[in-house]
């Protein structure tokens, strides 16, 4: 088919609604009205924008001398906040495993899963955020408890299937597993008795089913 | 672990005792005919010594040294320094090796850069600890950003005295560390030969990048047996590194049928084409689908600038005609580039009408400044290969409305800032008319090295570049001073073509000590320094963008034939258009360095100009007076 004119913006009608903006509707086949001087394209879509969620990244990395301190600066060179990070050797010394959550959109998230695929020492990054997943953290609470709030305190730990771990004058340690958001109305419900100490692991994430990350690798 | 104090005689695994010396400068050999001497004999026959008989043992700079050979290294750029004198010890048995040294690091971190660039091999240049180290970072971050395949290696003080604050000790792997594209701390010379060769391995394979290897002065002289690995077993080694070459077969449909359905398509055509060396395969997609070639600054030379189709240089100060193609394109396709912002300007309004098809070997550079409907990830010789395939044969009749509103548009936009007088305002010399004059004398064959600001965007419009690789330029970092060192990598890369660094008075200013360098190793670099007394770019800005407001941007230089004199350096002065030809030819005709000082218009602007946050539709073309 051959063009009917030189095209835009003299010779060819542009496309003009949002639907049609870069499609290849075929403009040039009938419109040689020209451009009238006032037509505007629409702008140009910038990628991600999207809406921010949670996202979880799994990153199996070579245990090598560094390469933590290469996923957080690579993290932190392309402006993304890390929420958490969880790292260890997995059942093979050489390999380990990192579980990083993040806030961002979809795109940019993808993005910073691309560039941890740059570090030569990652092998590979899902992100699990849409799977079927099992997620713990463990929190270690010191909790204020005195005489007085001393039977209230261990009553939640009890009902929030937590485990004291330590008991003194005057405070308890407090384990709680769960995942992020189970942790956190833990957190909430002791806060009114005083928290002295809190710690986290940060989540650690695993897709349920019989497929393995690891064993991708190794294949 | 032992602590080499730095005498060789220290070194772990010396065979003898200090006592059973003899008083030579290889004093930690044993006397030939003992024991001692016998056993080392055997034992270094044994060793992969690549066949060499250098009567001691092999210690971690030999193993670097065999390494460098290895890997093709006739060149490397190097400043000697405590931690590496190791290294200097035993260059001399390596007389293939060509040592530059240069007069500053950076100078030779800039000179690897130039010298991969003109040959696509690996460059290679060193430093020693903690300033040396430093010195080095800009011209590693010039590569990083730019993709150019360069190994740096320092030396670090020795492993036991790491993290003691030891003289020249600087965590230097934690400062490269987001500035290459791997780097590595050797403290044990039996790693060395694996490391090496992963550094060259990474460095030149997929998107090419610089690689900084760090290793400790103990390490450089240990007494090592380790062989040298094979390249299979360094990519078996990398199980983390595995670039996709081949575009996925879904994709290059996709991408076939947007070109067969697009009316006013074109090319933009990056660096990685002239990585992945695939200059003929664009010409020949280009002619097969009869598709115009648009390129960004680090593109140039992927097609002959006579070329039909080659229509020109994109982006922040290119061609208002490529510019405006672009904005009318109906559909982009970018191959090994990546839509820097001095591309696009404001993305909003970057071609608004087209859809895009993105080609790269990187897939984190899709979809990070532009969203793209069609993504392929894998080299550009091969994609460009497989999408010349898939495509039809495109008859040029069926796109002679279009590609001649291109030509009408392109002869519009040649002429209007174009001083083919030689003469901008009042008689005094235009720079475009210079850089004009030096391509056409150069037959424009030669390699042009550029620096950075209105100069490099000068060379970037006006040489007439005909061959890749010929264009040499710090497109991402933009690092000003770049332009001498470079060209004295360019030089020794292609010793066969003319070699000129055009750069301005501000950029010259700051590495000119390599000039010294120049002479003492005879490299002809032709330097055309664009002298307008001032910052150039900056006093541009500050006219354009800062209400005149100038600041710090006028730059009172030396008496810069005096300047090459001294360094025994024959320079040549240009001040109206008529001694410009005479200047160049009688520097062309030197044996060796020659300067020629162009005294240019001082106030002369680069135009068009896209204003930063702008469009490209929003180009600025005139300021002040008519005769811009």
């Amino acid at each position: 088919m051959s063009e009917s004119s030189g095209g835009w913006p003299r010779g060819v009608q542009p496309p003009t609604s949002e639907s049609e903006n870069r499609s290849h509707v075929d403009a040039s086949a009938n419109g040689t009205a020209p451009v009238p001087a006032h037509s505007v394209p629409p702008p140009r879509a910038l990628p991600g924008g999207g809406e921010t969620r949670r996202h979880v990244l799994v990153a199996v990395v070579l245990n090598k001398p560094g390469v933590l301190n290469r996923v957080a600066s690579l993290m932190r060179a392309r402006n993304f906040n890390i929420d958490s990070l969880a790292v260890s050797h997995t059942d093979s010394e050489d390999v380990s495993r990192m579980t990083i959550t993040l806030h961002g959109d979809d795109v940019a998230v993808e993005q910073a899963a691309k560039q941890l695929y740059r570090l030569i020492d990652v092998l590979k990054v899902q992100d699990v955020t849409s799977e079927p997943t099992v997620q713990q953290e463990l929190a270690l609470i010191k909790v204020r408890a005195t005489d007085s709030s001393r039977a209230e305190v261990l009553k939640l730990v009890e009902l929030s299937r937590g485990r004291v771990v330590d008991l003194a004058d005057g405070s308890v340690i407090v384990e709680v597993t769960g995942t992020e958001s189970e942790v956190d109305a833990f957190v909430a419900l002791v806060r009114t008795y005083g928290i002295k100490e809190l710690v986290r692991t940060g989540a650690v994430v695993m897709a349920r089913g019989s497929g393995s990350i690891e064993e991708a690798i190794k294949r | 672990m032992t602590i080499a104090k730095g005498d060789p005689a220290q070194t772990p695994g010396s065979a003898t005792g200090p006592a059973a010396r003899p008083a030579t400068r290889r004093s930690h050999v044993p006397n030939d005919g003992t024991v001692e001497a016998a056993a080392i004999e055997r034992a270094r026959k044994g060793m992969l010594h690549d066949g060499r008989d250098l009567k001691r043992t092999r210690i971690g700079a030999d193993v670097l040294c065999e390494a460098l050979l290895r890997q093709g290294v006739d060149v490397f750029f190097s400043y000697p320094g405590g931690v590496i004198l190791p290294l200097y010890d035993i260059l001399g048995d390596y007389p293939e090796l060509r040592h530059v040294l240069v007069r500053h690091e950076q100078g030779g971190a800039h000179a690897a850069d130039g010298y991969a660039r003109v040959t696509g091999r690996v460059g290679v240049c060193m430093g020693t600890s903690g300033p040396g180290a430093t010195n080095l970072v800009t011209g590693i971050g010039t590569a990083l950003l730019d993709s150019v395949p360069i190994v740096a290696i320092t030396g670090n003080v020795p492993g036991a005295l790491i993290g003691k604050d030891a003289f020249q000790e600087i965590d230097i792997n934690g400062i490269t560390l987001p500035m290459t594209k791997h780097n590595y701390l050797v403290r044990d010379a039996d790693e060395l030969p694996r490391v090496i060769a992963e550094a060259f391995h990474i460095a030149r394979t997929g998107r090419p990048g610089p690689v900084h290897i760090d290793i400790t002065k103990d390490a450089l002289q240990q007494e090592t047996r380790a062989t040298h690995p094979t390249e299979a077993q360094v990519i078996a080694g990398l199980p983390g590194f595995r670039p996709n070459m081949d575009g996925h077969p879904r994709q290059l449909k996709l991408a076939a049928a947007e070109i067969a359905a697009a009316r006013r398509p074109v090319i933009l055509a990056g660096h990685g084409i002239l990585h992945a060396e695939a200059w003929d395969e664009l010409v020949a997609f280009a002619e097969k689908t009869q598709i115009p070639v648009a390129w960004t600054l680090l593109g140039i030379g992927v097609i002959d600038e006579t070329h039909p189709l080659a229509y020109g240089y994109m982006g922040m100060h290119g061609w208002k005609h490529v510019n405006r193609a672009i904005q009318s394109a109906d559909l982009l396709i970018a191959i090994g580039m990546r839509f820097d912002d001095r591309v696009t300007g404001n993305v909003r309004t970057y071609a608004p009408y087209a859809r895009i098809v993105h080609a790269d070997i990187d897939p984190a550079e899709i979809g990070k400044n532009v969203a793209v409907e069609v993504p392929i990830v894998g080299d550009a010789k091969r994609v460009l290969r497989s999408l010349t395939g898939l495509v039809a044969t495109v008859d040029p009749a069926t796109r002679t409305d279009y590609l001649a509103q291109l030509a009408e548009w392109k002869t519009e936009s040649v002429a209007s800032s174009w001083h083919g007088s030689g003469a901008w305002r009042d008689g005094l010399l235009s720079a475009d008319y210079v850089i004009e004059r030096i391509g056409e004398l150069s037959d424009h064959q030669a390699t042009y090295v550029a620096d950075v600001g209105q100069n490099q965007m000068w060379l970037a419009r006006y040489t007439g570049f005909r061959n890749p690789n010929s264009h040499v330029s710090s497109g991402g970092l933009g690092t000003m001073g770049f332009s001498v060192p470079a060209a004295m990598g360019a030089a020794l890369g292609r010793p066969d073509r003319e070699t000129w660094a055009i750069t301005g008075d501000g950029g010259f200013q700051m590495t000119f000590q390599e000039l010294m360098t120049l002479v003492a190793d005879h490299i002809p670099v032709k330097i055309a320094l664009l002298d307008n007394k001032k910052l150039g770019m900056i006093r541009q800005w500050q006219e354009i963008i800062y209400a005149g407001n100038y600041h710090s941007s006028n730059l009172p230089g030396p008496d810069f034939a005096k300047l090459a004199d001294a360094f025994g350096i024959p320079a040549f002065r240009a001040q109206t258009p008529a001694d410009v030809d005479v200047a160049i030819r009688a520097a062309q005709a030197v044996d060796g360095p020659a300067l020629i000082w162009f005294e240019i218009a001082e106030e002369q602007n680069i135009f068009p100009m896209m204003p930063a946050g702008k469009g490209l539709s929003d180009l600025i073309e005139k300021w002040g007076g008519a005769d811009e």
